[in-house]
């Protein structure tokens, strides 16, 4: 459900911790019988947890349908636009300038020093960040979580990750999501329940978002999950270079004529043990 | 006045008859006549803004198809199975795959309102004929990126995968293929995406 905006913060971090914490005591119970209920044809490298991840994938599913896409769906039909962009500015201007600091740690002077002008113009001429006259002035985003900077220095991204409640993620990028939670909007407030108020405004507002991407994805995935699970790692990939990762090869066998029996390829066939 | 004018609009007209021509030479060129094409097609069409599935297929048949090597597509989606698929099965293929393809677009387009469309970077792909072109859709929010992978096969450039916000279709539906050949062969992978096809034209 997180798909479009990768790491973006979404929950309370108390619930992000233990969720985590739940998630990694199962998630290292599930590498002993390694992969055992997985698909064995399909076992993916990058996925030694699939079994584990796909049960939270499920169960994320569930709960999606009952509760956060109806309150998602209500929150856009019920606030209108005008209303909706102002909270949406307003929460990602504090996104911006977390990601400022991410574009300086990762050594990129001139975005971050982009990023801040942006930050700066959305807080000053725009209403403390309500309206958005940045990207009018040219001044677009570009997002930097803490995830991608940890990659940026060379910390591997590890197993894909399916976090409870969250969605998709990779071991480096929940650690990452851990260090975002503690400088979120959330995090301006001392009492509890205006936590909580601001964490789940920036959910629903996370998931309005991300109305139409998933209703698409419910048309277009033949298996959702490993959809959303290969668009989620490409998309991070993606990010990390900066939209420009090394080209895959383009696979493609060729075109020979159909019936035929495909004489030996080059490639000899694997060694059975 | 109304003469400089007219020499004003005529020589914009003389410019705009003479993009086309120069537009089939080089990859970035076709992509951003494609880009423009499409977007100010959608942006007019109150059919489309509503999501008219028919109109989107209509204007991908006359706008995109002929500049996509759209069997090259489905046989690297499909993977080395294509070999062994008859004419008809590929034909089939190809048919269904298309459909599917069309309605991540029309889905896609239904969006565009105030968007433009920037080519950003072109750049070959090493040891190869093919080019990638980048382009950025930009509207309100953070662009996203839309990038074309082009290979010249017979003197003219054909997209043959696309990248839509870090994923490349093509690329992605090759595993999602493969899935579903292994449980059923190419027949279960035809019937999977009829069936599919099928539901999301209801829905």
């Amino acid at each position: 459900m997180t798909l479009e905006r990768g790491g973006r913060p979404a929950a309370p971090s108390g619930l992000a911790v233990i969720a985590l914490v739940v998630a990694l005591a199962l998630g290292g119970c599930a590498t002993v019988p390694a992969g055992a209920g997985a698909t064995p044809a399909q076992a993916s490298p990058v996925d030694p947890w699939e079994s584990w991840n796909r049960k939270v994938f499920a169960f994320n599913e569930v709960v999606d349908e009952a509760v956060l896409k109806p309150v998602a769906e209500a929150y856009r039909d019920v606030l209108p636009q005008l209303v909706r962009t102002g909270i949406g500015n307003v929460l990602g201007n504090f996104y911006d300038a977390w990601s400022v600091a991410n574009h300086l740690l990762q050594g990129k002077v001139q975005s971050g020093l982009d990023m801040g002008m942006r930050v700066l113009s959305n807080t000053f001429f725009g209403l403390g960040g309500l309206l958005d006259p940045a990207t009018e002035m040219g001044l677009t985003r570009h997002s930097e979580d803490f995830g991608q900077t940890l990659g940026r220095w060379g910390l591997p991204d590890g197993p894909f990750f399916m976090l409870p409640l969250l969605g998709p993620s990779t071991l480096r990028d929940a650690v990452g999501f851990l260090v975002d939670r503690q400088v979120s909007p959330a995090q301006l407030t001392d009492t509890s329940t205006a936590r909580w108020a601001i964490a789940s405004l920036e959910l629903i507002n996370l998931r309005a978002n991300l109305l139409q991407t998933t209703q698409l994805l419910d048309t277009v995935a033949l298996d959702k999950y490993s959809f959303v699970r290969d668009a989620f790692l490409s998309r991070r990939r993606d990010l990390l270079y900066d939209g420009a990762p090394p080209m895959e090869t383009f696979e493609d066998e060729g075109d020979d004529p159909a019936p035929a029996p495909a004489p030996a390829p080059a490639s000899p066939a694997p060694a059975p043990k | 006045m109304l003469k400089k004018l007219l020499s004003a609009s005529s020589l914009v007209l003389t410019l705009v008859a003479a993009m086309p021509a120069h537009a089939t030479g080089t990859p970035d060129a076709l992509v951003r006549q494609i880009s423009i094409e499409v977007i100010d097609t959608a942006k007019a069409d109150k059919a489309i803004q509503a999501g008219d599935v028919n109109r989107v297929l209509a204007l991908v048949e006359s706008k995109v198809m002929p500049h996509v090597n759209f069997e090259v597509v489905t046989r690297s989606a499909v993977g080395p199975q294509w070999r062994g698929a008859t004419a008809d099965q590929r034909a089939k293929l190809q048919t269904e795959f298309k459909t599917l393809l069309v309605r991540v677009y029309s889905g896609a387009l239904a969006q565009v309102k105030d968007q433009t469309v920037e080519v950003t970077k072109t750049l070959p792909v090493p040891g190869s004929t093919q080019m990638v072109v980048q382009t950025e859709v930009r509207g309100s929010g953070e662009p996203i990126k839309l990038d074309y992978r082009l290979d010249k096969q017979a003197e003219a450039w054909k997209i043959i995968d696309v990248n839509v916000g870090g994923l490349w279709l093509v690329q992605n539906y090759r595993s999602q293929f493969a899935t579903e050949i292994g449980k059923g062969g190419i027949d279960g992978l035809i019937n999977t995406l009829v069936e599919r096809n099928k539901s999301a034209a209801k829905g």
